[in-house]
This record gives structure tokens, sequence and C-alpha cells, in this order.
């Protein structure tokens, strides 16, 4: 199967210093991929590379039909096939949750609002949090706040979903939800890419693992391959550490 | 009013005064108004740290005769009654006139100068203009808190005259110079100063009125008063009085008559039946309803310089945030020349020192002056709102594909207007406020008409609370207001 998301050879210096040094993956659909790596490790600006959001010295990255290019602005389409869920939320403060998802709809897709919000209201509900439509972000918890922020990612049907740390703000008890709910939205033909810090939660939920030490891609494979006989000294001191 | 040279000059000329001459025999301190200007009392323009003027002479004739050193005090014309009140000076003088008002609030010496309030008009205008009755629905300029203004006023219920009041007695003529207003009504003494600066005005040489100047005292203090008189009567005879009218040009026909009756034991000339006040209450009454016009006034004027302000506040921070370099240096240097100059001074610049390309009517040059002020102060509000919205906000909207002006409207405005709401808020009460620096720009809000009020019923007490019970009643919706839109945004929508 081919891969719905590539990066190829992605190179970023940022303040100076190397931060990306040539990292190549790919996640083809139906698959749930997880980067882990220390703090520092480029985890994050990988994401942000791929999500259009910071550019990038060196390398390119092939979403689906939509390339982004070294040095160069992201072409808008890149935000069609992107979804990203940052690990704050960073839900619009000033609208509801169905505002929320609906917001892009409206104004990038040009939907009429009734439709938008159906659309959105079906997200919300998917998502379990359709009771929760017309509250303010600063109403929900962090489980729920986390739902709506995935509804807002899908709504443009992307079929690219990136997650930042997506079970920073849950307790244990609702991993076990979050796992299910990626899961389905892999299952629907989607290709997910998420940084974790949560090596139980990776274990669980992901397909495959890749390591990131030093702006390097150092280990791939399954979760039980790498986690459970880890061979380059990064993912042992990633284990040892818990963090 | 003067170029701000000659206003520090008035307020060092008493330190420099008192330095310069070391006590050896006790003071007399009289109060007057250096901005007046000449030929009352002014800075010698040979010696700016000396005092010329005839009432100048005529305060050191008086202090000679008392076997005392004069001592200058600079007080604002306005404020000499109440400065005698509080005992700021011995003596006040400063072409002040004799009022049954000012009679009955400090002890007023007998009349040393009989003037006339004369009109002058352009030269064009002199065979239309010739009295208040030919002046129907036009402007007519004078001093506020004189005899005059009180004529002007009597002359809009009758004649349906527009009265224009000034701060100052030089801006009066300027503006009729230049066409703002159709005539002026003053004394004769500064008319014809006015003259000499101006080409191309006449003065009518009928008396509208007859007025006189008056040395005042505290009211505590009529032994001074009584001194006083004895020292005025006695220069009335023996000349000396005389001789410095002389010097100064402004003797003429009258002061002889006056001069008479004051000796034959007339203390003032004002008549019998004007010296019945009006009550407190009356007065009161009398200027409710220009009191309500100019806070209406005050409102509207305020209510349109905010949404100037607001208007350009948000292009200036838009510039400043979004801007390029060239666009961020020009945002940011009219904030910083804005800010750092005195709104006094703009106003001054948009009213009189653009005047002679454009001629700017009071009201749009107090508007203009507030809002373009205020937009400085507001853009910093926005601008430091628009950078407190945190950057994960945008970049979230960035991943869902809006433009960059999508964002500003959807997601950055939006959330940047709350923070600004309190400060805004706050800055909008004190425009309210502030735009009591228009009246020197001849626009009487309400601040301005309560001090024409109680200069006229002689206190403030009355005049005073109606005006702040009038501030408030327009600050405290405007602060309820805004909080409840913040409250409405903190209050979860229903779910």
């Amino acid at each position: 199967m081919s891969a719905l998301l590539r990066v190829d050879g992605l190179r970023a210096r940022r303040g100076g210093a190397d931060v990306l040094r040539g990292v190549s993956c790919a996640v083809t659909r139906g698959e749930v991929v997880a980067l882990m790596g220390l703090s520092g490790a480029g985890k994050t600006t990988v994401l942000r590379a791929l999500a259009g959001l910071e550019p990038f010295e060196a390398g390119e990255i092939r979403v689906d039909d939509v390339t982004l290019g070294a040095g160069r602005a992201a072409p808008p389409a890149v935000h069609r096939k992107v979804g990203m869920v940052f690990q704050f939320h960073h839900l619009f403060e000033h609208y509801t949750a169905i505002e929320n998802v609906a917001l892009a709809l409206v104004h990038v897709q040009r939907e009429a609002r009734p439709a938008a919000e159906a659309r959105a209201q079906a997200l919300l509900d998917e998502l379990g949090v359709g009771a929760r439509a017309r509250a303010l972000p600063r109403e929900l918890s962090g489980g729920e706040a986390q739902r709506v922020a995935i509804a807002r990612a899908l709504a443009m049907d992307p079929p690219v979903l990136l997650l930042d740390e997506p079970t920073a703000s849950l307790d244990p008890a609702r991993r076990g939800d979050l796992g299910r709910t990626l899961r389905t939205l892999a299952a629907s033909g989607r290709a997910l890419l998420m940084t974790s810090h949560d090596d139980d939660f990776v274990r669980a939920c992901a397909d495959r693992v890749l390591i990131l030490a030093d702006g390097e891609v150092v280990e791939e494979g399954t979760p039980a391959d790498v986690l459970e006989r880890p061979r380059h000294a990064a993912t042992r001191a990633l284990l040892a550490n818990g963090d | 009013m003067r170029p701000a040279g000659r206003r520090l000059i008035a307020l060092a000329l008493p330190v420099l005064v008192s330095v310069g001459l070391a006590a050896q025999e006790p003071v007399l301190r009289w109060g007057g108004d250096a901005e007046g200007g000449a030929p009352f009392v002014e800075a010698d323009p040979n010696d700016p740290t000396r005092l010329a003027g005839f009432d100048v002479e005529v305060a050191e004739l008086v202090a000679g005769d008392l076997g005392r050193r004069p001592q200058f005090v600079q007080i604002a014309f306005a404020s000499l009654d109440q400065s005698a009140l509080r005992g700021d000076f011995d003596i006040g003088m400063s072409g002040i006139e004799d009022t049954p008002a000012r009679r009955g609030m400090v002890a007023a010496s007998v009349p040393y100068y009989q003037f006339r309030e004369v009109l002058t008009v352009r030269a064009a205008d002199r065979g239309t203009y010739r009295t208040l009755a030919d002046l129907g629905g036009r402007r007519v300029a004078t001093l506020a808190g004189t005899i005059a203004y009180d004529l002007l006023l009597e002359a809009g219920r009758t004649h349906g005259i527009e009265a224009v009041s000034y701060d100052d007695d030089v801006h009066p003529y300027s503006d009729l110079a230049i066409g703002r207003v159709d005539a002026v009504l003053l004394d004769h003494v500064l008319a014809e100063r006015a003259m000499r600066r101006h080409e191309g005005l006449v003065t009518h040489p009928e008396a509208v009125e007859v007025g006189y100047y008056i040395i005042i005292t505290a009211p505590g203090n009529v032994a001074l008063r009584d001194e006083v008189n004895q020292v005025l009567r006695a220069a009335m005879q023996d000349g000396r009085l005389e001789a410095i009218y002389r010097r100064w040009n402004i003797w003429n026909e009258d002061q002889p008559v006056l001069f008479a009756r004051v000796l034959a034991g007339a203390d003032t000339l004002l008549d019998a039946e004007s010296v019945q006040l009006p009550t407190r209450w009356e007065a009161t009454l009398r200027y409710l309803p220009s009191l309500l016009r100019a806070a209406v006034l005050t409102l509207v004027l305020s209510c349109l310089a905010m949404v100037l302000a607001v208007g350009l506040g948000v292009a200036l921070a838009v510039g400043r945030v979004y801007g390029d370099r060239v666009t961020r240096a020009v945002c940011t240097i009219y904030i910083e020349v804005i800010r750092g100059t005195p709104v006094l001074l703009q106003l001054f610049v948009l009213y009189y020192g653009v005047s002679s390309f454009v001629r700017l009517p009071a009201f749009v040059a107090a508007l203009l002056g507030l809002g373009l002020n205020y937009a400085a102060y507001e853009a910093e509000i926005y601008r430091a709102s628009l950078e407190a919205v945190p950057k994960g906000q945008l970049d979230a909207a960035r991943t869902l594909g809006f433009s960059e002006r999508q964002i500003f409207s959807l997601v950055r405005a939006p959330q940047a207007f709350r923070f600004s709401l309190a400060p805004m808020t706050n800055d909008f009460v004190a425009l309210l406020k502030d735009s009591s620096l228009v009246s020197v720009l001849t626009v009487v809000e309400l601040t301005k008409q309560t001090q024409i009020f109680a200069a006229n019923i002689g206190s403030w007490a009355i005049p005073g609370a109606l005006c702040a019970a009038l501030y408030l009643m327009m600050s405290l919706p405007i602060a309820h207001v805004a909080r409840r839109l913040e409250g409405q945004w903190k209050a979860p929508t229903a779910s």
C-alpha cells in the first residue's frame, strides 16, 4: 500500500542549531504511528512542519498529492489534507464547541451555516461530546476539550491527522477511550501520526513506533519490537526515564 | 491664549521678582494675570523678568502709598475672585470689572477706570454690523466671564446672536480677522490694541455698555479695601492716575467724569437696581438648561471622538503588528509624537496653528484633536491586546486553512477586543473628562459652562455639584455597560 504521508530527508535549523538532520518516514492509510523521543529531540518540529506551520531547510513532505518543499510557504491545499490536534488543544476561546468545529466549514469551505453546524454536531456526537456542543472551551474538562479539538481537526475531513502528546491532559482511565477513538479514525481510512511520551499508550494503540534522537530517526518498528527490545541507546534512555 | 513661552515667563515672574528684591519693607501681594497682556499687565518686552502695564503702575502706586513693596502673584483671570477668597493675594487687579455678583462675593474698591464695551467688525462689514441687533444669527466673540459675555448671552435671547467665549483677548480678534466670527464685543482698551495688530478691523466708537475696573480684596479685608479707596481717590485728585493713563494712551474724556463722581463720594457707579442679585436658586434654574445642553455636547463630542480614536487606533495597531518596516515606523512615530506632546498643544495647532490653510470649525477641531490624540493611546492598547492573544490560537487557525485576514477578523481581533475592553472603558471615561480641554477652542462644554455659571453666581458649590453629578451620570452607565459586556463573555452560554 502506498504511503499517504511521506517525509524524505527533512532538515530544519532553529536558532543556529540543527533540530532535524534528515528525518524520513512514511505513514499509510489505516495506520497509527507514534513518534517518540526525549524532550528536545525534535518531535514537535516534525509535526509542525507536516502541518505547514513551520518552514524547513531541506527535504520534502508529500501528503497525498500535495507537496511541501524546503524554504517555501506551505501551499493552502495542505490544510485540507492534514488536521492537527495540539497538546493544549488551542480551542478558540470565544467560540462554543460547535462553533469551533463549524468555523472552518463556514469560512474556508464556504458551507452554509446550518449544514456546517449539522456536520459539526454529528462529529461531536461521534466523539461522544455532542451534549457539550454549546459549551465554551473554558467550561470543558481536559478530555472533553481534546475531543472537541479532534472534531475540529476532522471537520475538513483531512486524510492525515497529527496529534501532539494526545495523552498529556488525560487521566489514565480516559486514555483507553482515546486509544479506541484513534483506532476507529484509522480504521476509517486515515493516517495518524502522534508524538507521545507515554509508552503504555503507544503499546496499546500504535501500529508502529519511530524513535527520534538528535534530529534523526534512530529506530523504527512495532511497539513490541522497539519498546520491549530496544536496540538504540536513546530508546533505552527514553524507557528508563519514563520520560 | 498666549504662546507657551509667555506662559512660562508668567509662571517664572513671581519667583524672579521675589528673588530679585530682598525684603526690606512689608510686601503687598497683588494678584493679576500677566497672560491678559498689555496694556494691563504683561512681561516687559525689553526685559521679560519685569512687568509692565497700567495696572502694574496702579498697583505700584497703591503699594507705595501704603508704605509697602508690591509683589506680583500670577493668577488666571477667571480665578481672581476665587483667589481673593482663598487669600492668595492682598489686592487683585487686572482689568477686573465691577459687577453686582463680584461685589456680593469679594470686597470691591471704588472704580478707577471707566471703559466702553465696543463692537469690532471687519472693515467690509462696517455698514452691515453696527449694533448687536444687526448680528442676529451671527457668531460674536468675547472673553469668558466678563460683562461683555453676559451682554452677548442676553443678545442671544433677544437677537439670536451666538455668543462665542474665549479664554484670552487675542484670539477673538484673530478669529474675527480670518472670518471664524463676525464681531467681537470687548473693552475699548482691548479693541484699540487689537486694531493695531490686525489690519482690516474697525471698531464702532459707540459704547454698547459702560463698565468700570476695580480692585478687589478678600471679603473680610474691608480695612485694606478702604485704604485702597483712599489711595485711589488721592491719586485721582493729584493727577497721578491721569499721568499713568496718559502714559499708556488710555486717557479719554470719560475719565474726568468718573473721577468727579468717585471724588464726590460714589463707591460704585452700578445702578442700584442692578445690584439686586438673583438668589442661588433662581440662578441655578436659569443656568440649568445651558448646563444640560453643555452636558449633551460633552457626550456627543466624546462619543464621536472615541469612534475616531477607536477606528484610527485599530488601523495604527494593525500597522504596528502586521505592517512592513516602513508602516511600522510611521505608526510608531505617530503614536510617540502624539503621546509625547500635550493634547492642549495639539488642539491649539489644529485650531489656530493650521488656520491659514484649513479653517476648521471649533467643534470639528475639538473632535479631531481629541480623536487623533486618543487614537495613539487606543493603538497601544490594541497592539498589546493583539500580541496577548496566544500564538497557539493563531496556529490552530492556520492549520484549518484560514487566510491571515480571516485569522485576524475571526480569531485574533475578537479575543484582543476582550482584553482591550477594560482599558478602553477607562480611556472613554478619561476622554469624557478631557473633553473639557476643548473649551480653549471656544467650545462651551460642561466644565466651561460650569465655570461660567460659577463665575456669575460667585460660588462653586452648586455649579460644582451639578457638574460632578452630570459627569457621573454620563460615565457610570458607560462603566456599567462595559462591565456587563465583560460579564457576558465570562458567563457560560446555555449548554
